[in-house]
């Protein structure tokens, strides 16, 4: 069965000044696949995600995202995309609740539907008894979940994560990885940045950047293949020595 | 509408719960309002006086008398020399100096007139200009007395002439600076507050990466901006219905004019402020980058709002630089208003000035707002 494309991106460049920060990559994503974008700090992730998220033009190239254009429907693509950045961006001075109903609010999410999302989310994560306290005070693991949960509040058709595992116990970050399936199975697409090679390995298909520019991209399975190693540490390492 | 209500329910929570902002929002400003109308005077008090008598008669006493009664002057010593007060001065210890030459009171006597010598210090041009109106009044006063005294005893019965215009002073009949200086204040800390607030608002976003999050949801600028933005038009006023009590209650400021209509001038005029908030902190990435902004541009607009000085003594061309000040239609408004009772169509050039800025700086605000890079 050949699933629908979620995910187009052709020839996408993003230049500043005279520095190519992502170099005309293509690729495809299916949907309710999980994909990995891996690359190595300064590859251009975080620049090729955000273009596809719509905050920020591309300087040629084209690209699609939940069937709308990156240039002229960004507000469109936002209706239909979840993000969670780098940075931890839910607010430290307001409460589990109150974040939550912020976001589901400029959702636009009806208050009903709010309120249902709430419980079910603080049940689901197990934050009954600390749901009033302000999410500045929660250990950052916790932090990453209910964000990640936050992305995820108006059944998005693709979530967009940007190394949402960054400095996590190994614990958490399986917990969030199991979190992260659970809403693949459920329909929703997911796109993940990581630099956890481990991490790789989850994924259906992974592509790897290396200086702006898509090296490899195929299942961890056959990339491992091809380049005859075990790990997806060592494919990794491989494409980053054949750059230098 | 509803996306509105969620951010302004959102900033007022974050504003209310950060214990270190509410008091900078409420009780500063009183403090200010208090101790600057208390502070920023124009009179000059206790002037150092000092002066040399050469002649030593008894209407050279006379003459001395008059500035020891006068509650401007502090009469400090007498000098031998000329010399000595001028090292006094130079050591700051005197500020006004009478030199009372000799034959003074002969030559009042025998040729009617006669000179004096009055030195001041003027490091300080205003106060020198001030004390200099003040030593001449007592001169004058002094000068009719002994007018009289001359006609009185040469036994003539011609009345002295003399011709003196009476001022009537409108407005603030007993020239009380507080009157002058209340409603001027309350202007500055109405505007500070909200500008510095609605300055650093968006920028804090922009630094803990919230603002990235918003960006990436499908709210609409103009939702997003309203939402932000209104919270700090209530405060501001607020603030100004604060100051306005304490300007009655402290200082019995009287409040002439329509209280409505300083009301709705002030809701545009806030909108002005809260535009410029909103584009500074468009074109910066930190606070502290906000922060030297909204000073640089508050120090100049205060500065040349004629609230210290006023504009008609200003050069040409920094007239038409005020022009361009927001503040500058405030405290004009705020004064005719509070002292002078203009009503709506006395306003009326202020009034249309300041909302075509306010148009002008939240279209621009808007415009520079940039949900995509």
């Amino acid at each position: 069965m050949k699933k629908e494309n979620v995910i187009e991106a052709h020839q996408l460049t993003k230049t500043f000044g005279d520095f190519t920060a992502v170099n005309a990559i293509s690729f495809e994503v299916k949907k309710g696949e999980i994909f990995g974008f891996l690359g190595a700090n300064g590859a251009g992730k975080t620049t090729a995600m955000k273009m596809l998220i719509g905050i920020s033009k591309p300087s040629s190239g084209s690209a699609k995202v939940a069937g709308f254009d990156v240039y002229t429907q960004t507000e469109s693509i936002k209706k239909n995309i979840g993000y969670m950045s780098q940075k931890f961006a839910l607010y430290d001075d307001l409460t589990v609740n109150e974040n939550i109903t912020f976001f589901g609010g400029i959702y636009g999410l009806p208050r009903k539907k709010i309120k249902e999302k709430r419980e079910q989310l603080v049940s689901e994560l197990g934050l009954e008894n600390i749901s009033n306290k302000l999410v500045g005070s929660l250990p950052l693991g916790w932090k990453q979940k209910l964000s990640f949960s936050v992305s995820l509040l108006h059944e998005p058709k693709i979530v967009f994560l940007d190394e949402p595992t960054g400095g996590v116990d190994p614990i958490t970050r399986r917990q969030f990885w199991e979190m992260i399936y659970k809403a693949a199975d459920q329909g929703t697409t997911i796109f993940v940045t990581t630099h956890y090679m481990d991490e790789a390995e989850y994924c259906d298909r992974v592509s790897i950047m290396v200086e702006g520019k898509i090296e490899a991209l195929d299942t961890p399975k056959k990339l491992k293949e091809q380049f005859n190693v075990d790990s997806m540490n060592d494919v990794f390492l491989k494409l980053a020595r054949n750059i230098e | 509408m509803k996306t509105i209500g969620y951010i302004i329910q959102k900033e007022f929570k974050q504003i209310f719960r950060n214990k270190g902002m509410l008091p900078i929002i409420f009780i500063l400003p009183i403090l200010q309002l208090v101790i600057l109308s208390n502070a920023a005077t124009y009179e000059v008090k206790n002037i150092k006086f000092a002066y040399i008598d050469y002649d030593h008669t008894s209407t050279s006493r006379a003459l001395i008398e008059k500035f020891n009664a006068s509650t401007y002057f502090d009469v400090l010593t007498d000098f031998n020399s000329s010399k000595e007060a001028s090292s006094a001065m130079l050591a700051g210890e005197v500020d006004v100096v009478l030199e009372i030459p000799n034959h003074f009171e002969r030559n009042l006597l025998k040729e009617k007139t006669t000179d004096l010598s009055i030195t001041i210090n003027a490091i300080d041009g205003a106060a020198a200009g001030v004390e200099n109106g003040y030593v001449n009044q007592i001169v004058q006063s002094f000068n009719k007395d002994v007018k009289m005294s001359i006609m009185d005893t040469s036994k003539k019965s011609v009345q002295p002439v003399t011709i003196e215009s009476i001022p009537s002073f409108w407005y603030n009949t007993t020239l009380d600076y507080k009157t002058f200086m209340v409603p001027g204040i309350l202007v500055l800390l109405v505007t500070m507050i909200t500008l510095f607030l609605s300055g650093m608002n968006i920028v804090r976003e922009k630094e803990i990466g919230t603002l990235e999050q918003i960006n990436v949801t499908p709210i609409r600028k103009s939702q997003f901006i309203i939402g932000k933005l209104f919270p700090f038009w209530i405060i501001g006023m607020g603030l100004l219905t604060i100051g306005l009590i304490l300007a009655k209650v402290i200082f019995n400021v009287p409040m002439i004019g329509s209280i409505i209509l300083l009301y709705a001038y002030t809701s545009i005029y806030i909108l002005v402020i809260l535009g410029m908030g909103l584009l500074i902190s468009n074109f910066t990435d930190t606070q502290q980058q906000a922060m030297f902004i909204a000073w640089f541009f508050i120090v100049i607009f205060i500065l040349m709002s004629g609230l210290f000085t006023p504009i008609e003594s200003m050069p040409k061309w920094a007239q038409i630089v005020t022009e361009f000040n927001p503040i500058k239609y405030f405290v004009a408004v705020v004064r005719m208003v509070m002292l002078k009772g203009s009503g709506f169509m006395d306003i009326l050039p202020q009034l249309w000035k300041t909302l075509l800025y306010a148009i002008v700086m939240n279209g621009l605000a808007v415009w520079s707002y940039k949900k995509v890079n």
